[in-house]
């Protein structure tokens, strides 16, 4: 758990006194990441190196899981976080698995157990430990560089991290996979994570929550839902830009958005039952499921059917189908793609779960009944 | 002779044909069998020159490369530049007048051509090592500090690797200069081949002056060939331009 008690910067410039960060307060939950968002030079950085004492504070106290770190020794307090660096600075005449061990190795670790914990760590990011561990840093690509760097901060299993634009030097392409991979490694490991960036989508993707500066003091901290929702003033406003409402669908699921309550039926049952069943007017689809609850077809347009024979003679394709694990986003770009106005949502098992129309999506979004 | 063959060998024959040919030259001319006259001297004054190179190079490198280290200080670094343009006076100054003036203080012999030497070859290791620490990309003393890293731990773990190439190589252009000034000892009494090389001149005795001359130039390659194998060896494969 991280805490910034009125945390302040001021620099001793040529003409004066230059104030980078002003008395920003936070807290960060353990296990959670939080994204210093912000443009250049609005203090995210230099917020970020007072927590390891890069740069000393001139007011203000940082606190790492209770305990103040201005009272301990910044050496020992900087081999007890994670760093990492947008160039990454894995140390050229290091191997792989020397620059993997050099936090083990400055806190006396036994050579043997330092090892196997960089081969384990190196397995942990899908570089194989026996081709891997003996090569020079300019002999790995960019993005298998970047992945040692941050495998090397998690070396001797810090608690906290402190990432300055650890994805910046990734060319875009393989950004959101690695951003991805990073992740699905901190479900697991539960870190507790500072991460500068100045790229919005990147923090809407990263962050549990995001603290917003301009020129040094903080705007606004809330996760990235509220955020988006309610833009606390005119400049978090124009940062977020003018589509934040679209920004909004990547960070809402399927899930909370889709109608459970849905009428369903099996191809053999008769037309019949449709009429009775029907209940939402406005969105008079049936969907049919076969014996284990995945969906097979939909018949729309329930007053057009005739009155009689299976439903399996008026059933249409199911489609779009979307996850209901999905974010909306990409929910949203199926039903444009297929130019339909609405899409079945399945589970992991391909069953059926609910529906989602035009109306859900606004609703969603909006917080407010849609007039569709 | 396929072409990638010749391409490998060549590099190792060129040298050997030029010596052999050399040789021959030396033998057909009967220079060869002079020269061998001088076998005892050539002995004798080779391992003083080696011992004054060993000496002057030696302490050059054990003050020159401290030197340099503290120059490329960020404390320093305000006073860096003025008092590398001092080194550069010394330079400047011409060697014999650097003799000469070592000679004014310290008296004749071994002692002031080891100090005119040390000088001498002081100047391009200070250089290299200077601005080899300068050169470490700056985001790797960022990424060691933020890791934990005490000053020191920075300097030798880091900083000091990554310039060791330059500094060495600027070792390797020193002692090249070292070896070819140190014939000069001799005009102060300090022995070495500079012995067979002047009296030669003297003389007007081509055989004494190739006595003197050729076991020189030898050296000089033997000290550049050795500590170039060192600079390969001693700096590893991830930041050695020469190793793959």
């Amino acid at each position: 758990m991280i805490e910034l008690d009125r945390l302040t910067k001021i620099f001793e410039g040529p003409q004066g006194e230059v104030p980078a960060v002003c008395e920003v307060s936070l807290r960060v939950p353990a296990g959670e990441i939080c994204v210093f968002l912000g443009p250049s030079g609005c203090g995210k950085t230099t917020t970020l190196k007072m927590i390891n004492r890069l740069i000393e504070p001139t007011s203000g106290s940082v606190f790492l899981n209770g305990e103040d770190t201005g009272k301990v020794n910044p050496i020992t307090l900087r081999r007890s976080i994670g760093y990492v660096i947008q160039q990454i600075g894995l140390f050229p005449n290091k191997t792989v698995g020397e620059n993997i061990c050099v936090v083990p190795d400055l806190l006396g670790w036994d050579r043997r157990r330092a090892r196997a914990r960089a081969a384990e760590l190196l397995e942990m990011v899908g570089l194989a430990p026996d081709s891997f561990m003996d090569r020079f840093p300019n002999e790995l690509s960019g993005g298998q560089q970047q992945r040692v760097g941050v495998v090397r901060a998690l070396a001797a299993d810090p608690p906290v991290m402190l990432m300055d634009e650890p994805f910046g030097a990734i060319d875009p392409i393989n950004r959101a996979g690695i951003q991805d991979e990073f992740l699905r490694m901190q479900e697991r490991l539960k870190k507790t994570i500072i991460l500068v960036s100045h790229d919005l989508d990147e923090a809407i993707k990263m962050a549990d929550r995001i603290a917003i500066f301009r020129s040094g003091k903080l705007q606004q901290y809330a996760t990235p839902s509220d955020l988006l929702a309610e833009p606390a003033n005119e400049f978090v406003q124009d940062f977020l830009g003018s589509d934040r409402a679209l920004k909004r669908l990547s960070v809402i699921s399927v899930a909370s958005a889709m109608l459970r309550d849905v009428v369903t039926v099996s191809p053999e049952d008769p037309v019949a039952n449709l009429e009775a069943r029907s209940k939402h007017p406005g969105r008079e689809v049936a969907v049919c499921l076969d014996d284990a609850g995945r969906p097979i077809g939909m018949v729309k347009d329930l007053q057009l059917v005739p009155s009689e024979g299976p439903v399996k003679a008026h059933m249409q394709a199911a489609e779009p189908v979307v996850q209901a694990g999905d974010d909306l986003r990409t929910a949203v770009s199926s039903m444009l793609a297929q130019g339909t106005s609405l899409a079945i949502c399945a589970d992991e098992a391909g069953r059926f779960v609910g529906l989602l129309t035009w109306r859900e999506v606004v609703a969603a979004v909006s917080g407010r009944e849609a007039s569709i | 002779m396929s072409r990638g063959l010749w391409e490998r060998l060549s590099p190792r024959l060129l040298p050997i044909a030029v010596v052999l040919a050399i040789a021959i030259w030396l033998i057909e001319s009967g220079l060869a069998s002079d020269l061998l006259w001088f076998q005892e001297d050539i002995i004798y004054l080779g391992w003083q020159h080696l011992a004054l190179v060993a000496w002057g190079g030696g302490l050059a490198i054990l003050t020159a490369v401290p030197a340099g280290a503290l120059l490329s200080r960020p404390a320093l670094r305000r006073w860096s530049e003025l008092l590398l343009q001092v080194f550069n006076l010394g330079s400047t100054i011409p060697t014999l007048a650097i003799l000469a003036l070592s000679m004014t203080f310290l008296g004749i012999g071994t002692l002031p051509a080891v100090f005119g030497l040390w000088a001498i070859t002081l100047l391009p290791i200070v250089r290299n090592t200077y601005s080899g620490l300068r050169a470490v990309p700056s985001h790797l003393v960022e990424a060691a500090r933020g890791m934990g890293m005490t000053s020191w731990q920075v300097f030798w773990k880091v900083e000091l690797p990554n310039a060791l190439f330059v500094i060495i190589g600027g070792i390797r252009t020193a002692l090249a200069v070292c070896v070819g000034t140190a014939p000069l000892a001799f005009l102060i009494g300090a022995g070495g081949l500079g012995e067979l090389i002047f009296t030669g001149i003297a003389l007007n005795d081509i055989a004494m002056m190739l006595a003197g001359a050729i076991p020189t130039a030898v050296i000089a390659v033997l000290t550049d060939f050795v500590v170039g194998k060192i600079q390969y060896y001693a700096v590893p494969r991830g930041i050695n331009p020469v190793r793959s």
